[in-house]
Formats: structure tokens, sequence, C-alpha cells
């Protein structure tokens, strides 16, 4: 269990009041000054070091992705995004953060922006992030009040925080639809390369990081690279919010380190599955869009990028999905593809089009009013929209349905079987109603 | 010059070339339907992906750029699998997909025969369908009258909005809804508002998005397919025209990278109607105040009658808009030999062709010149309705390079933005003087293009006009050597070859005022109007006018004899555009009943006034032609013009009426010429065009 002394989000149940002055008694701000003026290079070297993997999903490097951002600032200005477009079914963490902890993330924010060279940082909220939204405009308002940001601050770093409240749409957190949407066009991913470090917003430069990357790089920085590479796994290192719900005891969002195996996550923080281990049928480890592994599988093994990966699924935002015994897990799974096909910007054939066959097939399949060969039919209208599609959108739809068909296969197959068992009993009957008729 | 392999072939490609080109220049083939080469790239349609060796997943060739590709581990060239499993495979799951909610209707739709979705699934599609679902049904939208939407077919590439917003440069047309239930459509289902929309037409790819006016007429296989020129503005733009049987039921564009690329205008595109109706299929005479139905003989023998052979002065001809250069020039021999030296070719009453040579009356910069070109000052035109292919090069040069336009005239709706000089004349006199702001920005351009309209041209200060632009041209250096940006923007597409032709006033001739103020004075008494409509024919007073052309427009009902002519559709003849570049026409259909080709009926008529002239087919007449104006004979080059002729146009002198108001000569964009204006669609289009104008008035 990761110590109360490593923690990074000291105030992620709201215990304590947000606000600028209890938030720098928790620390924050400490030491900004000093890593400003050590410059970009130090920062960059001092997050490569830490080995932190962005926290959106992707798990890309972070501080190789800043340090893809031009060295120096040419004739269009650099920017940074914060992605607070957090949208992901099972994901709840970057809410904690900007309702309970703003000024980590301005802090984040102002140190991000120093090794990219940015001035202005642009955030964009989800839609439904209303509360969320006021909290962290009243924190850069307090940072405005206290020269934290503008012109001339204390820091010497003049930097601007621009708030971008979206209209809902799941897609606005791919990173270039969520640039387009700021732009004021509609939420459509772009067409990579160009990547963002080159074109991005406004064909400006600019790096989107999700919220978690950004608020936690002030503590990294403080403490140093090391110290964080030296939490979790080689390669999975650090600190991460688990946001683990389902059929838990105690649902929760908890920070712990990388690599606790799943048992021990749920063990130490949710106080078990409900109605107890033998009750585990399936998790899904990382948010809507990896696939759902078994209980056997996924018990021991560690919560790491790496680990889940070799499992076929993955750590993705860390939202942790627990179904037990009682879960139709093909009404679960058709339930998302009904959250992707609604969610799909419909910009690119396969996502658009798939996206609503899987659905329609899942609902069939649901009731069990499908035929045997359909299972493959769908397997294969998977792999057919997977990697095909601008975005990761169509490769995020994919997935649950293959985790399903992968290893809850025999299900479908019983479901179907029942029915056209109890399909054939009906036709029989028409079939002898319709011969006494005719007699 | 990056190198790959492409298929094991390994080629070597200019920089920034896209994948798709470069598997192109290997001779691999991509399908496709939402890239376009005119158009911005949109990558969305996901038909042209192609493995890529080392990368995860397929990519789509129509974005990726060469030089993105990454080398090998060992650093050699990127390789590329056009026809291998990952790549078929993913081509055969787009298919699919796109073909899933298509209503595979094709017996019912126009676009079938010419559909890429049916040529592609031909080659890519399964034979059966493993969709069992419901279908999607869109519901249609109103965009415009002359396009029809069948939506439920649409495939969403949306090549259709990316031209209406890259090309035609407005934001009527968009994309709402998302996923499945994404939509084409314009806002609120209102009407598009430019003059290029048929282009949409044929931009897409399936048919959704299919000619109104051409709705169920024909099947593309049973279509005899011409191409020819089209004469509706001075572009000369290429156009194809479709005819069943002997009517004429479509006109598309043909490419022409130096003149109108691929796209045409709507009026150019939709005409086709106004080529059968009201046409002139029989000789008509005058009597007792009424026309009535007569034959050649009675015809010319009434010519004869009247034509006052004694007093040639009091004769005289005019030759209309829509003139070839052969006509014109038979007209001018014609009358040349009957001794009438009060011959013209500019109804319009300009000065252009009076002095300068070519160089006073051709758009030097060439249509093409407008992409080079890094400052344009417009001078009384209005190129949207002037010439709206034209239009789009400016569009491109101002949204692509930030090209600076000004104007001087009334203000015009146009989809770039331009700084507005003022309306009136002395705004020219004095940027022509070096002074004013837009003077430096001409003045610092390297390529300053200076357009002057016909409606700087078509008033009674046209010559102060002519020659202050001139003067401005030669200040700001937009005359030289290598560039002229010195250019006349033409609206006639007769003009530019009947100036080149000759068909001027010969020695002490009148011209076109002279003419109708000598009829109307009693000093002319027989007018012969070779399809000149434009003129004011109630003016001519008492005069025996002869009318021939192919509609029965103005000049027909104030006709004493009516000639039956062909029109540009019936003949072989020699257009040249308003850049001097001479095309040929083709023969699509016949002439209908009675008419003849007019050089035929002009050659008739000097037989029958007693003059005879020195040619007997249209090879013999072009050969004299091409004899007076040797740079006709070379279809479809550029001769340029001798610059200095615009130094004498400078030094012309004459006051400008400064108080009023440069305007464009096109008041109605759809009825400019007899043929529009016996096109039924034209009028409809105009009358909308009038009702939403009011409608807008009324509003604000």
């Amino acid at each position: 269990m990761l110590k109360d002394t490593d923690r990074i989000f000291t105030n992620l149940y709201g215990l304590h009041d947000w606000r600028l002055p209890a938030a720098l008694k928790r620390g924050a701000y400490d030491g900004v000054k000093g890593f400003i003026e050590k410059g970009r290079d130090w920062i960059i070297e001092e997050v490569k070091k830490s080995g932190m993997r962005g926290r959106g999903g992707a798990g890309f490097p972070t501080g190789l992705k800043w340090s893809f951002m031009p060295k120096e600032v040419g004739e269009r200005p650099h920017y940074l995004v914060v992605n607070a477009d957090e949208s992901e079914p099972g994901t709840c963490k970057d809410r904690e953060i900007l309702r309970h902890d703003p000024h980590l993330l301005i802090e984040g924010m102002i140190l991000a922006g120093r090794a990219m060279l940015a001035h202005t940082a642009f955030i964009y909220f989800r839609g439904e992030f209303i509360h969320e939204r006021k909290v962290f405009e009243a924190a850069v308002r307090e940072a405005y009040d206290a020269r934290i940001l503008g012109r001339d601050t204390i820091f010497g770093w003049d930097f601007d925080i621009v708030v971008h409240h979206g209209a809902g749409a799941y897609i606005c957190g791919e990173e270039t639809a969520l640039i387009e949407s700021i732009e004021g066009k509609k939420g459509q991913p772009r067409l990579k390369p160009p990547f963002p470090a080159n074109v991005g917003l406004y064909g400006c430069p600019t790096t989107v990081n999700n919220v978690e990357s950004i608020a936690a790089t002030g503590e990294i920085l403080r403490r140093g690279g090391e110290w964080f590479a030296s939490l979790g796994k080689p390669n999975n290192t650090g600190t991460k919010l688990f946001c683990i719900s389902g059929h838990v005891e105690r649902p929760c969002v908890v920070e712990e380190e990388m690599g606790i195996t799943f048992r021990e996550l749920i063990e130490t923080h949710c106080g078990g599955i409900r109605g107890g281990w033998d009750n585990l049928k399936a998790v899904i480890p990382g948010g809507s869009s990896v696939r759902c592994v078994p209980a056997e599988q996924i018990i021991d093994c560690p919560m790491t990028f790496d680990d889940l990966q070799k499992l076929g699924s993955g750590l993705g935002t860390a939202g942790v999905i627990v179904m037990d015994k009682s879960t139709d897990i093909i009404k679960a799974i058709a339930r998302l593809a009904y959250f992707y096909k609604h969610e799909s910007c419909g910009q690119c054939t396969p996502c658009r089009e798939g996206t609503g066959w899987m659905w329609r097939v899942l609902e069939r399949m649901v009731e069990g009013r499908a035929e045997q060969r359909e299972i493959d039919l769908l397997f294969e209208v998977s792999k057919e929209i997977e990697g095909h599609t601008i975005c990761a959108l169509g490769d995020a739809a994919a997935w649950p349905v293959q985790g399903l068909i992968t290893h809850f296969r025999d299900e479908i197959e019983a479901r179907i079987d029942e029915f056209t068992a109890r399909a054939d009993a009906e036709g029989s009957m028409v079939a002898a109603m319709e011969q006494a008729a005719a007699q | 010059m990056p190198k790959l392999i492409v298929d094991g072939k390994e080629i070597e490609v200019p920089d920034g070339t896209t994948l798709m080109q470069a598997c192109e220049m290997a001779g691999a083939e991509i399908p496709r339907f939402c890239y376009h080469e005119r158009l911005s790239i949109a990558g969305n349609c996901r038909m042209c992906l192609v493995e890529v060796k080392g990368a995860p997943k397929p990519m789509a060739s129509c974005a990726l750029s060469v030089n993105d590709l990454r080398p090998g581990p060992n650093g050699e060239p990127p390789e590329v699998f056009t026809d291998s499993e990952v790549t078929r495979k993913a081509r055969r799951g787009v298919m699919e997909f796109l073909l899933i909610n298509h209503p595979l209707d094709c017996p019912i739709c126009d676009q079938g025969g010419e559909c890429d979705l049916q040529d592609q699934a031909m080659g890519y599609g399964s034979g059966i369908s493993r969709f069992c679902e419901p279908k999607r049904a869109v519901e249609d939208r109103y965009i415009s009258p002359l396009v029809k939407t069948v939506m439920t077919r649409c495939i969403k590439c949306t090549r259709c909005v990316r031209f209406i917003a890259d090309v035609a440069g407005i934001g009527d047309l968009g994309a709402i809804g998302r996923g499945e239930n994404i939509e084409i459509t314009t806002y609120l289902d209102a009407s598009l508002e430019t003059e290029l929309q048929g282009n949409i037409v044929d931009l897409c790819p399936v048919g959704a998005l299919t000619s109104a006016p051409y709705a169920f007429h024909a099947r593309p296989w049973e279509l005899r397919k011409t191409e020819t020129i089209d004469v509706m503005d001075a572009m000369g733009s290429n156009i194809r025209v479709d005819a069943k049987f002997d009517r004429i039921l479509r006109i598309q564009p043909r490419l022409h990278e130096d003149i109108n690329e691929e796209w045409v205008s709507d009026k150019t595109r939709h005409v086709w109607d106004g080529l059968a109706s009201r046409r002139l299929d029989r000789p008509w005479i005058r009597e007792n105040g009424k026309l009535r139905e007569a034959t050649w003989d009675e015809a010319f023998a009434r010519i004869h009658e009247a034509f006052p052979k004694d007093e040639p002065g009091r004769a005289a001809a005019i030759a209309g808009d829509l003139v070839a250069a052969e006509e014109a020039f038979a007209l001018k021999r014609l009358m040349e030999a009957l001794g009438v030296a009060s011959v013209d070719c500019r109804p319009a009453h300009v000065p252009l062709g009076e002095t300068g040579g070519r160089a006073g009356y051709l758009f030097n910069a060439t249509i093409a010149g407008i992409d080079e070109a890094d400052a344009i000052l417009l001078i009384g035109a209005d190129p949207r309705y002037e010439a709206s292919v034209l239009n789009t090069r400016i569009y491109r040069a101002w949204f692509d390079r930030d090209v600076p336009v000004g104007l001087i005239g009334k203000t015009i709706d146009s989809p770039y933005e331009y700084t507005h000089i003022g309306e009136t004349p002395d705004k020219l006199l004095e940027l022509a003087a070096g002074n004013g702001e837009f003077f430096n920005v001409l003045k610092d351009a390297k390529r300053p293009l200076i357009i002057l309209g016909m409606g700087a041209l078509m008033r009674p200060d046209a010559r102060a006009i002519w020659s202050a632009a001139a003067r401005l041209a030669q200040e700001c250096g937009a005359v030289g050597a290598e560039w002229n940006g010195f250019s006349i923007l033409h609206v006639a597409a007769g003009l530019v070859g009947a100036l080149d032709a000759g068909c001027l006033p010969g020695e002490g001739g009148r011209d076109t005022a002279g003419i109708i103020e000598g009829a109307k004075e009693g000093e002319i008494s027989f007018v012969w109007l070779l399809s000149a409509d434009e003129i004011d024919v109630s003016a001519l007073g008492e005069a025996f006018v002869v009318y021939q052309g192919s509609h029965g427009d103005a000049g027909a009902h104030r006709a004493d004899v009516v000639l039956p002519g062909a029109a540009y559709t019936e003949k072989d003849v020699t257009y040249v555009n308003m850049e001097g570049r001479p095309q040929m026409t083709c023969r699509a259909v016949l002439p209908p009943g009675e008419a003849r080709e007019d050089w035929a009926i002009l050659r008739r008529a000097s037989e029958e006034l007693g003059v005879p002239l020195d040619f007997n087919t249209m090879g013999e007449l072009r050969a004299k032609l091409f004899e007076a104006a040797p740079g006709l004979a070379h279809l479809d080059a550029v001769e340029k013009a001798d610059p200095a002729g615009i130094a004498a146009i400078a030094a012309l002198e004459g006051d400008v009426a400064d108080r009023v108001p440069l305007e464009s000569p096109v008041a109605d964009f759809w009825l400019t010429n007899p043929v529009a204006r016996a096109s039924r669609i034209m009028n409809e289009m105009s009358r909308l065009r009038a009702e939403a104008r009011a409608g807008r008035e009324a509003a604000e």
C-alpha cells in the first residue's frame, strides 16, 4: 500500500479546503520559482527521469511528449492544452482533482507551460463538469489575484489560462477533436500527421495532456524524478489514481502505487468483491475502451500498463469496472457498444457504420435472437473497424466486443441456443395449429 | 526526393507527394471516395488504406506525405503494399461498411452507370450482404433548386462540403449530427448562394446529389458526348455536351487547367433547355406589320429589295455577343463587298479595339496568371457574376496567399474580403496619379493585376477610364515584358474573336452608337443584326432590320426579315476567350428545322446581293480568316499581346463623369444572353433569386 507521505493528491477527497491558502499549506506552488529558473531542459529531463506515462489512457511517456515541442518559439506561439474532458465510462479521477485540488493543476500547467515554452494554456472541460469548472475558475481567479498567473508573476513566467467548456461529446476527449472544438469547429479528430506538436491549436505547436499527468508534475519536480521512478514497477512508475466502480463493497477513487495487484487494490480500498472473490466474473481494468478480463486472469495481475497489455487488455485510465456473477456480460458490453455508437463522430466510414452494426447485433444477442455464425461475423466486423479509423474511437469500440467474444463466447452461444430452442417450440406450436386448422 | 518501394518497385518522387500519388506514379491503382485533387484532404472514407511496412495499422494514403514515412531499420526506403492481404482486407471492410446502409437503388438512380460506388463495389465489394439489420433512411434536404438530394445514398465523403467551402468560398453547406445520424445539409434548408453549385453534382461519388433539371431524362450510356466550348461567359470554359437523339440533355465541365480547371458555372451547366426552346427554325418576314413564316428565297428576295444598293452608307451591321470569329469575319467581308463601312461587333458601346491593339482588349494576365498575381484591383467588375469560375481563382489567391483585393465601383457580394476604395471613377484617377493607399499596395506587389470590367467601359466616359486604368497599370509596374497585369474582364464570348477578326467600322463608318443614332434619325435605313440582341432594338427607328440568329429574342421581334441561325452547340466555329485563346466548338446536334450555320447564311446573302464572297466552305473561310488574323490558327494557345499598346491607351484624353458610380453590367446573372433567356431553368433561377433578395430586403 502506498505510504501517505508518497501521496501526490493530498486532498483527493475534499476533506480540506481547495482554496489557495489551504493549497499553499499543503505545499502547492512550493519551489515553482526555482523550477522555472532551472529552465525547460531541466524540467523535461526530470519528468523523463520520473518515467511517468500519460494518465489519459494511451500511456505515452509524458516527458518525451513534451520534448517533441519545438525547442524555440518561432513565429507561432506554443500552447498547452489540458484535457479535462473526462468522459470514459468508469473513469472519475480528474473530476476529483478539479474539485478538490485545482491549484495542483494550475501549478502543473505553469510548469508544463515553462517546459514547452507556452505562455498560454487552454483547459477543456467536459460538458457535464459544471461544478468542477466553477471551482477551477474560482481557483484561476485566486491565482491571478495572487500574481501566480497573468503578466509579471511572482514566478517570473507570464502565464494565462483559458477555460473552455465543452458540450458533452465523448469524442472531444480525443486530442485533435478537442483542438477542433476549442477552435469552435465540430469536434472531429484530425488526420495525423501532422501531429499537434507541429500543427495544433490554431495551427500552432500544441501539446495536449491529461489533468492527472499535469497535476502530478509539481510534486515530481519537488521530490525529483527519481522519487517518482522509485515507486511502481520499471516502465510503469509512480502513483496512479484508480477509480474502482461496480460490484465491490465500497467503490472509490484512490491513489495507489502502480503495480499493485488487483486483489490488493480491491481488498485494501474497496472492502472486497461483493459476495466474495468467488463471485467475481470479469473486470474491465482501464475504462470502457479496453477488453474485459475474466476473473481468474486478473485477480493476481499487477495493475500496470504492460502487465494488463499481456492479458490483451490495458490499464487505460485505470477506471476499473468490476463485474460479479450477477452481471449479464452480454448486456453490459451491448450497453458499451451503444455508447460508442452514440458517441462516434461520424467522420470516417468504419466507425460510423460499424459501431451501429455491432450494437444492433449485440442487442439481439442479449436476447439470444441471433445465429451462431453471427458471433464470428461480429468479431470480423470489430476487426474491420479496428485500426482502420482516423482516431482511436474505432479501436475503443471494437475492443470491448472482442473481449466479450474471446472470453465469454460460450455464454453467447448458450443464450442463442436457449432462444432458438424456445423459438423452435413456438414454431412447432404454430405449425401444429396450422395443421389443425387445415383439417 | 524521397525514395520508396511500392509493391516491390522502387521509385523516387518529389517532396510533398502524397502516398496515393506516389502509388499511382508506380502504377498501382488506389480506390478512393473522399479524395479529390482540387479539394482539401479529408481522409474520411478510408477506402485508400494501404499497408506500410512497419506501421501498426494500414494508413490512409491520400493524407500521408511520403516525407512522413519512416525508413526501415537499416535505412532502406519505406515499403508500401497496395495489394497485400492487409490492404485488401481493409478495403473490403470499408466497402462493406459503405454498402450496408446504402439503399442499392441503382436502377432508379440517376448516377447509375457513372457512379464511383458502383464501379468500386465491382472491384472491392462482396457479392452478398452480411448485414441483416434495418437499413438507415435519411430525410432528403432541400439545398438548391438545381441539386436534387437523395440523402439515404450519401456516404458522407464531404466532397460537396469542401467544394462549397474551399472553392466557392462560402460556408453554406455542412454536416450536422454525428455518428450514423450525420447529415449533409444547409443551415435550415436554405438554398445555396453560389453560382457554382452544379459542380457538387459532379463531385458527388454516389447518387446523393444529382442534377435536378436532368432528373430521369436519360442514362449515361444513351448519351452522345461532344467535347466543345461554352459561350455563357467570356472564359471559354471547356465543356462536354451530352445529347440523346437531337436533344441536348446535359452539359458538364471538361478539364482545362488554364481556364476552368474542372468547374463550370450554373449558367453554363443548366442552360441546355434554352437550346431547344424559342428557337428560330425557319425564315420569317414582316408583312402588314406582322411576322409570317417564309421560305429562304422569299426572305432573301425581301433583303435584296430593301438593301440600299446605291447608297451603301445608309446600311449597317452589328454583330452580337455570341458571334464566332469566322462569322464576324464573314459579316465584315460581306459588308466590305457591299461597300458598307458601318460594321461593329461591340453591341455594348465599348471603345475596345479602337487603339492599343490586342493588349488593349485582352485579359493580358491570363486566367491562370491570377494564381501568380500578388495584388488585385477590380475596376467596375463583379467577377462572381461576370465570370464565376474565374472568381474562384481570385478567392483562392485571397484565401491561400493573402493577396489583397481592392475594388473601385459599387460594392459586390463576393466570397473574399476586399478594400473598397470608392464607387466613382475619380478614385481611379487618384490611383493613376500615384495617390492613395492601394496604389502602394499595387506598387509593392511583384505581379499586380488590374481587372477592368465591362461596367467601366460601357459608359460615355469609357475612354477616360480605360486610359486611367492603363496609366495606373504603367505606374504601378503592372506592365512589363514578363508580366502584363492590365486585364479586361469580358462578359461576351464572341467579342475578342470578333475584334481579332477585325469586325470594326471601316473608313468613315459608324460604331454601334452611331448606327443606332443614325437609324433613329433616318440616316441609316438598313441594319443587319447578327445575333445582336443586347442593343436597344426599339431605337432603330424606321430602318429595315434583318435579324440573323438562333433565338426569338429582342432582335427577332423588331426584325423585318428573320434568318434562322445555329446555336453554339450546333456548329464548328472558333471562339476566342478573354485571354485571347482561340478554341473551337464542336457540333453536338444539328440546327433545328431550316436553320443553317451562320457563315453559310452570310455566304448566300452575298450571292443574292450580287457580291459573291470568295469562299465556299468553312475551310476556305477559315483560311481567309487566318490570313487576316494568324494568331487564331493556333488553337488553345495564348498569343501574348504586345504591351506597347497600353501606352497608346494611357495617352488617350477625356474627362470622367466623377459622380456616376461604376457598376457591373450583369444585372441578372441568369439572363445575360438569348439562350439563357429562352431557358425555363434560367428564368426560374432568376425569379427565385429575385424573390430571395426581395425577402431579405423586406426582412432588413
